[in-house]
């Protein structure tokens, strides 16, 4: 399947630093996409280049195959990390007036907008001036905006920030809901929690070069590393003496009350079943798992890894 | 270019409906009124009052010779001093004017009794009238007839008139056009400011609440500026006009009101001071009406106001463009001191100069900073009343729009990255990176 937006070995170089070097990354049609990267990796830069808001130095980016140009800014819609409203002006009128800055039509905007204020109980906002309200409500509207004039590619950098729990599901099930509705959702964030939640597939950025990309399940699976946790009810008394004959790694055990519980790393030779038939003999098995690693992990790991190398050099 | 509309449409509503920008477009024009009318108003309170004028004259030269007008009643006493004195206090009479028996034969003393200030018209009347009293007194003692020092009286009406190179002649007026020159230049020079820097702020505006990127993710940068200073420009333009409309109407109404039933008045009390010559008060006001006939006839209004026009928004659009470069670059009002500097200085120069270029209009130091885009639109108004040569009127013109388009593309580069840049003061280095992204 052809990728909804192809972004071929973008570089980007600001007076003295190189924000993107050489950055390719396919982004498929009527998915959530996970743009991940520390502080600094070059997220920002490469999203502002998206939206056109600065220009690459080379390479190049593809919309459905198409050169992107001045028109494509009615099919993005942008959510930035650092966002805000004017301050002084009333709620509704201004929702209209960055709609129609969108391409839409003022009587398709409000019509638009009755709907998604209602959906989200903030109708009554519509004449207040967006002072008045609090930064939580701020940030609702500023979500309504982004996504009013129905883009096919919806771009949110940490949209989550500043929001409650409560209002964080509620947009969670809203962007779920965009994406089952066919837009493409590009998702910058730092909580890999949600990245987990949410994403279908990730690209992971570190000073200004991709270092992974693939899906969310696939990469945890390529990322495995052989540890398991196994609990046992009342194990054999000399569990660890006959541990230490098997050929495991033991990372860590806790032992409370007849209950032992083992976090243990294997080679990759050692298949599961293997594993849990050499831990049978050492007690009544309760709980036997492979621990995947989070994405939290495999950021961790690739990030740590670069920076390591890169005080190496 | 239709997002440019909604934007200057934005601008120009948010501007116009905000209370300060009503109560300036009233308030102007209020004041430039009342600066006009208020001396008017002034001056016709003074004569609201009768006087009761008591005059007691020791010397019997002036019995007679203060008229009776609307204001003044005349009464010839002969009472003692002290008594009069009583009965100014008992509001009988306003004022005491005594007259005192000289020591020499010659009366040179007076002196005015009130219980309350002395209008300073009643004054200078009574003042005037003995002077021309004592004086055609002495005239006719040395034997001249006050008649033949009347008619060797003359007045020189001195007319300046320009010669055209095509043999036309027009009449000039130095002061009116030292008036109008100066005036048009200072209004350029507020409005440029003002409205300079109201730009600076909307983009700070912008900047500060972090609007700015949800904005340029739907139109260019260059729109957003530019839509904000033609917005802004708008504003300009229909402050103007509205302190245009309303200061006339005022003033129109204003004469209408007072005109009217002023001017006999004026007359009267003319009249009153120069007594036999009412003949000759019709043919003088002639006079004076076709002189402002002739000064009005001889400003070019087109040339004024269009070029007013013109070198407003010229000057407005080349320095709005720093303005905005400006306010791109920092984060808050406070930093915009270093950077605000160089941009005032040619503006606040040409203000200055041109208080020596009114007197000469026509020297090397006028020509060539009327032709300097930053300095041209300031100075440059002060030459067009006194007349200004139309090739160079177009070569100033040509260069000023070379000037904005200048400062609009420099100011174009440094605003599409300032406005994404935030916490560090940039220096002028910094500016001049942004300038080569």
């Amino acid at each position: 399947m052809q990728a909804y937006l192809s972004i071929k070995e973008v570089t980007k170089r600001y007076a003295n630093h190189l924000a993107l070097d050489r950055v390719s990354i396919e982004i498929p049609q009527n998915k959530i996409f996970g743009l991940l990267g520390p502080n600094g990796a070059g997220k920002t830069s490469l999203i502002r280049i998206i939206n056109q808001i600065t220009a690459p130095d080379s390479g190049e980016i593809l919309l459905k195959g198409q050169t992107l140009h001045a028109d494509h800014v009615t099919k993005i819609g942008y959510l930035p990390e650092e966002r805000g409203l004017y301050k002084k002006m009333k709620v509704g009128e201004q929702a209209i007036y960055l709609a129609r800055l969108k391409g839409m039509s003022k009587s398709e905007a409000q019509k638009k907008l009755k709907i998604w204020f209602e959906k989200f109980d903030i109708l009554n906002w519509w004449d207040r001036k967006v002072e008045e309200l609090s930064k939580g409500m701020q940030q609702k509207i500023q979500f309504v905006v982004t996504v009013l004039h129905q883009p096919e590619l919806l771009i949110f950098d940490e949209p989550f920030s500043g929001f409650d729990p409560i209002n964080v599901n509620l947009l969670k099930a809203e962007i779920l809901k965009l994406r089952d509705q066919g837009a493409t959702i590009i998702f910058s964030t730092h909580n890999m929690a949600s990245v987990e939640e949410l994403c279908d597939q990730i690209a992971l950025i570190n000073q200004g070069e991709k270092v992974l990309e693939g899906e969310v399940n696939a990469l945890k699976e390529a990322n495995r590393n052989y540890t398991y946790s196994c609990e046992f009810y009342h194990p054999v008394s000399n569990w660890q003496t006959e541990l230490e004959k098997l050929p495991v790694e033991l990372l860590g055990s806790d032992f409370i009350s007849n209950k032992l519980k083992l976090h243990l790393k294997t080679d990759p030779t050692l298949n599961s079943n293997e594993l849990l038939r050499m831990m049978l003999p050492l007690g009544e098995l309760t709980s036997f798992q492979e621990l995947l690693p989070s994405m939290n992990d495999i950021f961790i790991q690739k990030v740590g890894k670069t920076a390591k190398s890169a005080s190496d050099e | 270019m239709n997002k440019i509309i909604l934007i200057l449409k934005r601008e120009y509503l948010t501007r116009v409906k905000k209370k300060s920008f009503i109560i300036m477009t009233f308030l102007g024009p209020l004041l430039m009124a009342a600066l006009m009318i208020v001396p008017i108003v002034l001056a016709t309170m003074q004569n609201i009052g009768e006087k009761n004028i008591a005059v007691l004259d020791e010397t019997n030269w002036f019995i007679g010779k203060f008229e009776q007008d609307d204001n003044m009643q005349f009464h010839y006493v002969f009472d003692a001093v002290d008594s009069l004195k009583k009965q100014v206090l008992q509001e009988k009479y306003d004022l005491l004017v005594y007259i005192p028996r000289p020591e020499l034969n010659i009366p040179v003393n007076a002196e005015i009794y009130s219980d309350r200030q002395i209008p300073l018209n009643v004054s200078s009347y009574i003042k005037n009238t003995m002077r021309k009293e004592v004086e055609t007194k002495k005239l006719l003692a040395s034997g001249i007839d006050p008649d033949v020092i009347k008619s060797a009286k003359a007045t020189i009406n001195l007319v300046t008139i320009r010669l055209d190179e095509d043999g036309g002649e027009t009449k000039s007026f130095t002061e009116i056009n030292v008036a109008l020159g100066l005036f048009g230049s200072i209004l350029i020079y507020f409005f440029i400011f003002i409205f300079g820097s109201q730009v600076m702020r909307g983009i700070i505006e912008e900047k500060t609440s972090r609007i700015v990127e949800v904005i340029i993710s739907s139109v260019k940068p260059f729109e957003l500026m530019m839509g904000k200073i033609t917005g802004i420009a708008l504003v300009g333009l229909t402050q103007f006009l509205l302190w245009v409309v309303l200061t006339g109407s005022i003033y129109g109404v204003f004469m209408l009101i007072y005109g009217v039933a002023e001017a006999p008045q004026v007359l009267t009390t003319e009249s009153a001071m120069t007594s036999p010559a009412e003949s000759m008060l019709p043919e003088m006001n002639n006079e004076a009406l076709t002189e402002i006939i002739e000064v009005v006839d001889a400003i070019n209004f087109p040339v004024i106001i269009g070029s007013f026009i013109f070198y407003f928004l010229g000057g407005y659009l080349l320095y709005a463009a720093l303005f905005a470069a400006i306010g791109s670059a920092v984060d808050n009002e406070a930093d915009t001191q270093q950077f605000m500097l160089p941009v005032s200085i040619p503006l606040i120069l040409g203000l200055v100069v041109s208080n020596f270029i009114v007197n000469n209009p026509e020297g090397s130091l006028a020509f060539w900073l009327s032709i300097i885009p930053f300095t041209s639109p300031v100075v440059m108004m002060v030459r067009i009343p006194f007349g200004v040569a139309y090739g160079e009127l177009a070569l100033s013109m040509a260069l000023l729009v070379c000037g904005f388009l200048f400062t609009t593309w420099i100011a174009a580069k440094i605003y599409r990255t300032g406005i994404l840049m935030y916490g560090k003061k940039p220096g002028y280095k910094e500016l001049w990176k942004w300038l080569r992204y």
